[in-house]
């Protein structure tokens, strides 16, 4: 959107939009600060009913779809209807055309358990920053078609996310990368594999070995990585996910000593408080499908007794809305919050001295208090090590631990630090010690912290080679690139955040010739060619025991898992974390806080339209990202939607379109990364803006000391928060008449 | 002034004007007709095929049921093709060296599929399901005719919407007892072919129908004739 190349069309249509969208927001609280009992809105416009939104309202289309008329270029509805007829006439008569001959081809040997014109379902996973999603997809006559989560793992029990709801449209995307190029040529595997072989066949030339992946789960993946790392003394290994885990790592090494996994179980729960962790969503929560599942069991059934949600949290999202208390501060404000709580609990000596909220957390102690051993705080993936330290000693207060929470293993085969294992790499490139670099399936030209300098260190390495679903910024800094085969194209295996094991069965052979990350580190290992299969079964047969192999692998495949392969619970108890004597959130200017955007992700999906095209959670925007502000901001400095602002922040700015998200705390921007790719295929390259150049190692999730200004322009937004609206002549007031929207107390439900 | 056209020129416009709806009324016939053509619906026209597979011998001669080749007729809207596996059950055992046979041994070999030509095809736009049909006692032979009489396959019935709509607005013409589906000599009965369902003889079609029609559960003609039950 602003890439400056509108043409006078859409010129037009801002300056009308400009013109017409002028929100007055001080007007708005008013209307809000008066009303009394539940009252359901959809849009601030909705909320202010300013006469442009009554026009829009009683409108048959939107202004923009019904502007072409007769007399004007473009023809009318009348015209329109014209044409709909005659090709529909025109369709009938085709209808009358001899049927042509046509072929019809039979299998040779039809596959077993086909029926002809009815699908086959098997059961596989999807792999995402390491941690399965275990799915059933759909196959017609050996084409996947449809994917639905796998009902008999625990992990999903039936449910999945969207991104692998659409990851079926990027199987199947011409625009993902088909052949192997080296510098933009054409090259065959055995030319890849010669390069490699001539990189290290110097000696010592192992020690200047790198290996980049992301979070890795996989059995067979990190057993091959150890074996390389054998075969070459000196090697390394490190990990690198965009939307790193790592404050939740260093939170269990706070509390622990060591990095174990926090498993919730909110069917047994019935006061959860959330720090900042929006569990609802798949980029909020590695586990988000159990945990909502387990969630809402206690609201669909009231006779149970309905769970209490507290959510504290920065940016509004799913679980804020779901929650029956909410209170938005700012991202930095959680952890001295946090801390408050587990002074009231009595875990930590002295809370602060004065404490904003007072009223809001004397009722939730209160309520988690007499909830002992029910009780659950969840904190977010978003947030400090310190609030994730601090959850845990409050879950160990309140005696939750080994009822509501459990700790195992992670389901990680290595749990680093994301941003110190990144960083380790780029001072050893600096250093001159890395002369062969494979990156697999990451992207770190385009969403490494700012500050490691990244993109320009690469240039100091001998070989890189990328493996990439497409040929994306890293390819295009690499001297090789090889196309990796989707998730539904190749065997491999993870496991689950339970810790349960899936086998990653392919559904359809390689559509573009693509390998896996396991046929590409087999290549350093063995001399003979290996296919993803041979080593995933190879690795598996040498863990299997008992006799009977063959049966015990078809019934992996058939179940999607390794039955009982999670991780049993540790006994374990927090310890309280030494904090600093004084939390002081960093108030000067405005804080900016950096999330995974709602359906791109970390940025990996950019080029998926579905996920494009879908609307995000909560601002219900489309095609792009905005720069997040809440309402009292927005009237403060007087911003409408789509303001072009400047964004200052850390010595660099950024600049994109404003918008109001009401909710969102004050003094506090939220930009979702994921946007302004240069690399991603047609739908993702130049959408929107690229929040990664303003996100450091050291504050990877929110910062402060941001200042914006206005850059003067305004851009029309892409989104759908006033689409299918009712008519509504006094607020609320049609929506509840009809009782479109049903609110009613626990003892009423009942 | 003298009249421009002659006296007769009204007769002539006369005849003109009323022979121009006949001339369009045969026209439309004449179209209507064209449409329902076997040139047009390639009714009974026997297509070339790869291997010239025989119906009659196979089906007829030897007695093979439809099932063993058709597998999917009972569980699925298509009916099935048989893979060339199936062909070679027998055929390698059978007229091994048999020339006309040579592109089900070529094909069985080299993994190549045969490259049948469709005999039965529906347009596009038509949702047509075997499963619901034959497991509702619509026989085999009511729409594909004596296949055991068919040396080289071809379409017995036009397969135009008005043939199907035939037998979705009055089922019970058609109707046969399940267990004499796949019967391809089957006769409706009459009073000196009499056929027994639940222990109850028929002699007249309609009655069997009817009562088919309810211990099947077979959906009013309504139901069967509504556009969206085919189109949609």
């Amino acid at each position: 959107m602003l890439d400056g190349k509108k043409s006078c069309h859409d010129q037009k249509l801002i300056q009308i939009a400009a013109a017409e969208e002028r929100l007055e927001l001080a007007e708005v609280r008013e209307k809000l600060a008066q009303a009394r009992g539940p009252k359901f809105w959809r849009s601030l416009e909705e909320l202010a009913a300013t006469p442009q939104f009554e026009d829009m309202l009683h409108r048959e289309f939107p202004r923009h779809a019904s502007e072409w008329r007769e007399g004007e270029k473009g023809f009318s509805r009348r015209d329109f209807l014209k044409l709909s007829a005659a090709s529909l006439a025109f369709a009938g008569l085709a209808g009358c055309t001899k049927q042509p001959l046509e072929p019809i081809v039979p299998y040779v040997r039809q596959p077993e358990e086909m029926v002809l014109g009815k699908p086959l379902f098997f059961a596989t996973a999807m792999t995402l920053s390491g941690y399965g999603k275990p799915l059933l997809v759909e196959s017609h006559e050996g084409r996947p078609t449809k994917i639905e989560g796998n009902p008999d793992h625990p992990a999903s029990r039936g449910a999945s996310d969207l991104y692998a709801q659409a990851s079926i449209l990027s199987l199947y995307d011409p625009e993902r990368s088909q052949t192997i190029l080296n510098r933009g040529q054409v090259r065959p595997w055995g030319s890849l594999v010669g390069a490699i072989k001539k990189a290290l066949a110097q000696p010592g030339s192992g020690a200047g070995l790198r290996i980049l992946t992301g979070a890795v789960s996989s059995p067979t993946l990190a057993s091959q990585i150890q074996q390389v790392l054998k075969l070459y003394p000196g090697a390394k290994w490190h990990q690198w996910e965009p939307n790193h885990r790592d404050t939740a790592r260093n939170g269990a090494v706070m509390a622990f000593g060591e990095p174990v996994e926090t498993h919730y179980h909110l069917d047994k729960a019935d006061v959860v408080l959330t720090l900042d962790a929006d569990f609802m969503s798949a980029a909020g929560h590695p586990d988000f499908m159990r945990l909502s599942r387990d969630f809402m069991q206690r609201r669909r059934d009231p006779k149970q007794g309905m769970s209490r949600l507290y959510a504290l949290e920065s940016t509004p999202s799913n679980t804020g809305g779901k929650s029956d208390h909410r209170l938005g501060v700012r991202a930095s404000e959680v952890q001295l919050l946090a801390r408050a709580i587990a002074g009231r609990l009595g875990i930590v000596s002295a809370g602060p001295a004065e404490v904003v909220h007072e009223k809001w957390i004397e009722v939730l102690v209160k309520d988690m208090q007499s909830a002992r051993g029910r009780s659950v705080v969840i904190p977010g993936e978003h947030q400090t090590a310190e609030v994730h330290a601090l959850a845990h000693a409050m879950n160990a207060a309140l005696g939750n631990v080994g009822q509501t929470v459990t700790y195992t293993e992670s389901a990680l085969a290595q749990w680093v630090d994301s941003r110190a294992s990144l960083r380790e790499l780029v001072s050893d490139i600096n250093a001159g010690k890395v002369s062969l670099l494979l990156m697999l399936g990451v992207n770190p030209v385009y969403d490494a912290p700012a500050d490691l300098g990244l993109a320009e260190a690469l240039k100091k390495v001998g070989l890189k080679i990328h493996l990439g679903l497409y040929v994306d910024e890293t390819a295009a800094a690499c001297d090789w690139h090889l196309p990796e085969a989707h998730y539904l194209e190749h065997w491999s295996d993870v496991r689950s955040f339970d810790g349960s094991v899936s086998i990653v069965q392919p559904l359809i052979a390689p559509l573009y010739s693509g390998r896996s990350a396991h046929e590409l580190l087999a290549a350093l290992t063995v001399s003979t060619e290996q296919s993803s299969y041979d080593i995933v079964r190879a690795y598996w047969r040498s863990q299997y025991k008992d006799a009977d192999f063959e049966s015990a692998w078809r019934r992996w495949l058939h179940d999607g898992l390794l039955a009982n392969s999670g991780f049993t619970p540790k006994q374990l108890f927090a310890k309280t974390p030494s904090l600093p004597a004084e939390m002081k959130p960093a108030v000067q200017g405005i804080e900016v806080i950096f999330r995974p955007d709602p359906t791109l992700y970390d940025g990996r999906f950019a080029a998926n339209g579905w996920l494009q095209e879908v609307q995000k959670t909560v601002s219900t925007l489309t095609w792009e990202n905005a720069v997040m502000v809440g309402a009292r901001m927005a009237q403060r400095e007087g911003l409408q939607y789509g303001d072009v602002v400047d964004l200052d922040y850390g010595g660099k700015t950024m600049r994109g379109p404003v918008y109001i998200l009401p909710g969102h705390p004050d003094h506090s921007v939220t930009v979702h990364l994921g946007y302004g790719r240069t690399r991603a295929a047609l739908a993702g390259t130049a959408k929107g803006f690229d929040a990664y150049p303003l996100r450091t190692s050291s504050a990877p999730w929110f910062g402060g000391g941001a200042s914006l200004r206005k850059a003067g322009e305004r851009i029309t937004l892409a989104t759908v928060r006033n689409h299918h609206v009712m008519d509504i002549s006094e607020l609320g007031k049609e929506a509840a008449a009809r009782e479109v929207v049903r609110s009613a107390t626990l003892d009423e439900f009942r | 002034m003298s009249q421009i056209f002659h006296r007769s020129t009204n007769t002539i416009s006369r005849a003109t004007i009323y022979g121009f709806v006949f001339v369009i009324g045969a026209l439309a016939w004449a179209t209507a007709e064209f449409q329902r053509s076997p040139w047009i619906t390639r009714q009974g026209e026997a297509q070339s095929q790869p291997v010239p597979f025989s119906h009659q011998h196979h089906v007829g001669g030897l007695g093979i049921d439809c099932r063993y080749c058709h597998t999917a007729v009972e569980d699925s809207s298509f009916a099935g093709l048989p893979p060339t596996k199936t062909c070679m059950n027998c055929h390698s055992q059978l007229w091994t060296d048999s020339p006309m046979l040579a592109e089900v041994r070529d094909s069985y070999r080299s993994g190549e599929s045969l490259r049948w030509n469709r005999v039965h095809d529906l347009p596009d736009y038509v949702y047509f399901n075997h499963q619901i049909h034959v497991n509702k006692g619509v026989g085999c032979a009511s729409c594909h005719g004596r296949v055991d009489r068919m040396p080289l396959t071809y379409e017995a019935n036009s397969l135009q919407m008005e043939w199907c709509l035939d037998c979705h607005r009055a089922p019970d013409k058609y109707l046969r007892p399940k267990t004499e589906v796949f019967n391809m000599e089957y006769e409706q009965p009459s009073t000196e072919k009499k056929v027994s369902v639940a222990g109850k003889i028929y002699t007249d079609q309609r009655t069997l129908g009817r009562d088919l029609i309810k211990l099947y559960g077979i959906r009013s003609p309504g139901d069967l004739t509504s556009c969206s039950t085919c189109h949609r």
